[in-house]
């Protein structure tokens, strides 16, 4: 990819051993993503978009073995120390995660959770912190701040709980935020608000953004790169214009096409995709999308398809059969 | 308002008349719905479609009478369901099924799949085993599993798709008239949706069902239905046919969840949201129209007058003081 | 074009994941010394060996010598057979409690959780009063009115466990009654006595179980605590606590008196502990109910 880029894993694999065996959750993962950039994955349960996400910031279970380099502003953060790592990630690398719930301290008042976040991470005392954080909270939109700080998260609704994790996030002015799907436990309305909000701040801020989520209409209008990942690879992976235009992978394609559409008639039938996901204790021979996909051949079952970017450099691939047609019209 | 929801002149199956449900939750009362009425045809498939604490669950389970309602009435086939007790209620059950959002808490860890998709026919009193199998592998082959593989199986082996086809299995196995679906497929992957909503879709063709489908995602929901109901914080806010009501929304709410739909699409650039703040808490709802704090068209008059359904369009009603044209 | 796909060919779940790795060594030496003590119990009568109450006085306080291999007591009994048949009277005393309260307490947890209401309040407010009450009080007076023996013992334990079991019972039942599943079965128009039986139950009975065991320990202490103070198993009958109790005379000529079975109840009581604690592990709502 063209650029220097803030972030590059490269290679990145981990294995998690399981009582049935080893469960190999990434693959042999390539991305990057460069300041002031939106780099959108996609996947279903289990294609080891989370294990990725905690991979790169370094919070793989303990059994967990990382083999590979995640590249950070000049640094190799698997193999950095627990106290140098503190450092970096603190001032440069947030997280929002999805169940805003679990990721807020229940017994904690949202005061005191981003205060100490502030003098922890920028050793404000407490009265500029207590100022910051009530600049933080406006700045993401929760009305009457003030009076916020001295609330508990669950007296605040779903929407507001994740704005607050957002400040939480951006309060040490990162220069990366990884978003775990930030919206699937909120309601519609609140999640055009809430990823509208994620836009904004990132372009104020020239953050580079990794925006992780199974919908893929979410990544379509918000994202300058999207990567596609199955049982635990990336298949594809372009900009986004590119991706939903020209998409080569039948994955992709199939899973586009079983998303109901509002244009649709009512009734329409759903090309829904037959089977699932692969076990991942029990990698497949050849590739991992072959049991369930129409352009399966011989050739498939056998092989293991590389990425590839044969066609054009910014696009690159996985497979045997690429969909040559560009998507468009009816499918 | 009577007239709000035929379809075709049909005969409506299900008709809800003015239901309230409330509940206490630690002292203080949830208006959970708030006087909705509505009539399904019978052999249509009604989508209600809202965000989460707009009572759509909540009238799901009241249509059932497993909750309690302060007021109004349900009449399934002309019998007025809230008066039924005991056996009566219990003989009423078999007509009407329910299948949940979480096909995996829906059934029972500790049974065996055979003996769980067997219980409703072992309710409804049918003694002959051979016969409860029969039934059982009929409509487990109907719903794509086969039943060698899976009678003997423990729920926590299958995949959430397959749970879930196990639980629509359960709910045909006694060939019910109608059922409620409560968001069958929002616990699921995409891929594995499409599978279910098909499965849906062929079973009702295949048993002559009625289906109320209850979903957040309005996309899913126009798939499969031939009406829809807007919920919004206990209240109707439009019904209307599905195609009608996506192409020419006239209350704003329904506009807003349109809009607000991330579309797979590289092209469409997601405006900024119309939408204002949060939804108001179900115990202290907005008085009037209970949507005028977020709406941009809302003015004195919505905050001192509850809108009635009222028709603008052919079939289709909104509940609305200034419709969208 | 689409249609459904069918199923028939997906693969479903290996299964799961062998157990008996997590039961360590540990598991099963406790398993091993819980089957000994079960074993010399029933064949005691059989067991040849002299009866515990044969009193000899010449051999008081005897060293272990062939005739006797733990020696004899303070009144010349054969300590390994009084050792033997105070585990009859533990076991017996130890399950037998246990059951009581797994029956009442369980049921009435149950109960509780799934009417919920003034039903709850009344059964968890009289489980409360039964708690505060002091056991010990509740002991000397049973005895004192209804007299000495191992069925009056039993009960009294028994009875002092109830609430206990009703705790764990109304808590699981609580987080189950409000399941999908549970609603299923009242939309199917199942009778409250088939949502307890067939579907409540068995989740219950798990967490039930793992508590028994913990409580067959508790218990065994508890009657080797009575016995001691002289509220138990009334003499001759040989209990570990009357013979801790007795023992505590000879402590510094034969302490071994005292020691050997408090040593027997300690290894008793420290193996249904680990049987039931990995059991309690084992059926972790996260290994098996979901």
């Amino acid at each position: 990819m063209s650029g220097s880029a803030l972030l590059s894993v490269e290679d990145v694999a981990v294995d998690l051993p399981t009582p049935r065996g080893n469960l190999r959750a990434v693959d042999h993962v390539d991305l990057s993503v460069g300041a002031g950039r939106t780099l959108g994955i996609v996947g279903e349960s289990g294609c080891g978009k989370t294990m990725l996400s905690r991979a790169i910031l370094q919070l793989l279970p303990k059994k967990a073995r990382l083999s590979g380099r995640v590249m950070f502003d000049g640094q190799d953060l698997a193999r950095c120390d627990a106290s140098a790592l503190r450092k970096l990630s603190a001032r440069s690398l947030a997280v929002v995660f999805q169940d805003p719930m679990t990721s807020l301290n229940p017994v904690l008042t949202i005061g005191t959770q981003l205060i100490e976040t502030l003098q922890a991470h920028l050793e404000l005392d407490t009265a500029s912190a207590r100022k910051r954080s009530v600049e933080l909270l406006a700045a993401v939109g929760i009305p009457a701040p003030e009076q916020r700080l001295s609330q508990y998260p669950h007296q605040l609704s779903g929407g507001m709980r994740q704005r607050v994790a957002i400040a939480i996030a951006l309060s040490c002015e990162p220069k990366l935020l990884i978003a775990d799907e930030p919206t699937t436990a909120l309601d519609v309305t609140v999640q055009a608000q809430i990823l509208d909000l994620l836009a904004r701040e990132q372009r104020r801020r020239h953050m580079a953004m990794i925006l992780i989520t199974h919908d893929l209409g979410v990544v379509a209008g918000r994202t300058d790169e999207v990567a596609v990942m199955y049982a635990g690879r990336v298949v594809e992976r372009a900009p986004t214009t590119a991706l939903f235009k020209t998409m080569r992978m039948p994955y992709t394609e199939a899973l586009l096409a079983a998303i109901p559409k509002l244009e649709a008639a009512p009734h329409t039938p759903l090309p829904a995709i037959s089977g699932r996901p692969p076990d991942p204790t029990r990698p497949l021979h050849g590739c991992s999308f072959s049991p369930r996909c129409r352009y399966v051949d011989g050739r498939c079952r056998q092989e293991k398809p590389a990425l590839s970017d044969a066609e054009s450099p910014d696009h690159q691939y996985a497979c045997f059969h690429p969909i040559r047609i560009a998507v468009g019209g009816v499918t | 308002m009577q007239d709000a929801t035929h379809f075709q002149g049909l005969d409506p199956i299900l008709k809800v008349e003015n239901l309230v449900v409330e509940y206490a939750v630690g002292g203080k009362t949830i208006h959970a719905v708030s006087d909705v009425s509505l009539q399904i045809a019978r052999g249509e498939t009604l989508g209600l479609v809202g965000e989460s604490g707009c009572g759509k669950s909540t009238l799901g389970r009241a249509v059932l009478q497993l909750r309690p309602a302060v007021s109004g009435r349900v009449l399934f086939d002309g019998e007025d369901l809230t008066a039924l007790r005991g056996e009566a209620l219990r003989r009423m059950r078999r007509r009407v099924q329910l299948i949940f959002q979480d096909p995996i808490a829906s059934l029972n860890p500790r049974r065996r799949i055979g003996d769980i998709v067997a219980e409703p026919l072992v309710i409804a009193g049918y003694k002959d085993s051979r016969e409860r199998q029969e039934l059982v592998e009929e409509v487990l082959n109907a719903v794509g599993l086969d039943p060698a593989l899976v009678t003997g199986r423990l729920p926590h082996e299958f995949s959430g798709g397959q749970c879930q086809r196990i639980c629509v299995a359960r709910a045909l196995v006694l060939k019910p008239e109608f059922i409620i679906c409560d968001e069958p497929v929002s616990a699921l992957d995409v891929s594995i949706r499409a599978q279910i909503l098909n499965l849906l879709e062929e079973m009702k063709g295949r048993y002559g069902l009625t289906l109320l489908f209850i979903a957040h995602d309005l996309a899913v929901v126009k798939a499969v239905s031939d009406r829809v109901a807007v919920m919004y914080l206990g209240r109707l806010c439009e019904v209307g046919p599905s195609e009608q009501l996506f192409a020419n929304p006239a209350h704003p709410y329904t506009a807003l969840l349109i809009e607000a739909i991330p579309v797979p699409d590289a092209d469409v650039r997601p405006c900024e949201s119309v939408a204002i703040g949060e939804p108001p808490s179900p115990i202290t709802p907005p008085s009037g129209c209970r949507f005028r704090t977020r709406c941009p068209r809302a003015d004195q008059r919505c905050a001192t007058e509850v809108p009635e359904l009222r028709l603008v369009a052919p079939g289709q009603y909104a509940a609305c003081h200034h419709p969208l044209a | 074009m689409a249609t459904l796909e069918l199923a028939i060919n997906e693969g479903i779940a290996a299964p799961p994941v062998q157990r008996a790795r997590r039961l360590g060594p540990l598991f099963w030496m406790a398993i091993g010394w819980v089957a000994l003590v079960f074993a010399v119990a029933i064949l005691a009568p059989v067991l040849p060996m002299p009866s515990p109450t044969d009193m000899d006085m010449l051999e008081r306080r005897a060293p272990f010598s062939p005739d006797h291999w733990l020696g004899t007591d303070g009144l010349g009994r054969d300590e390994l057979a009084r050792l033997i048949y105070g585990a009859r009277i533990s076991l017996v005393v130890g399950l037998c409690a246990p059951v009581i309260g797994l029956t009442i307490g369980g049921a009435l947890g149950m109960l509780a959780g799934y009417f919920r209401g003034r039903f709850e309040a009344l059964v968890v407010g009289s489980m409360d009063v039964l708690l505060a009450f002091p056991p010990l009080i509740l002991a000397l007076a049973v005895t004192a009115y209804l007299g000495q023996s191992i069925l009056n013992l039993t009960l009294i334990l028994g009875v002092l466990g109830i609430p206990a079991f009703m705790r764990v019972a109304r808590a699981s039942t609580l987080t189950l009654a409000r399941r999908e599943f549970v609603i299923a079965a009242e939309a199917l128009g199942a009778t409250h006595a088939r949502i307890l039986l067939r579907e409540l139950l068995p989740n219950v009975m798990l967490p039930l179980l793992a508590f028994f065991l913990l409580g067959v320990a508790v218990t065994i202490v508890a009657e080797g605590a009575l016995s001691f103070l002289g509220l138990g198993v009334p003499p001759p009958i040989a209990s570990w606590g009357s013979m801790i109790g007795e023992g505590r005379e000879s402590l510094d000529v034969a302490p071994r008196l005292a020691f050997i079975p408090a040593i027997a109840m300690f290894l008793t009581v420290l193996s249904f502990n680990l049987v039931g604690d990995t059991l309690r592990a084992l059926t972790d709502p996260r290994q098996g109910a979901l």
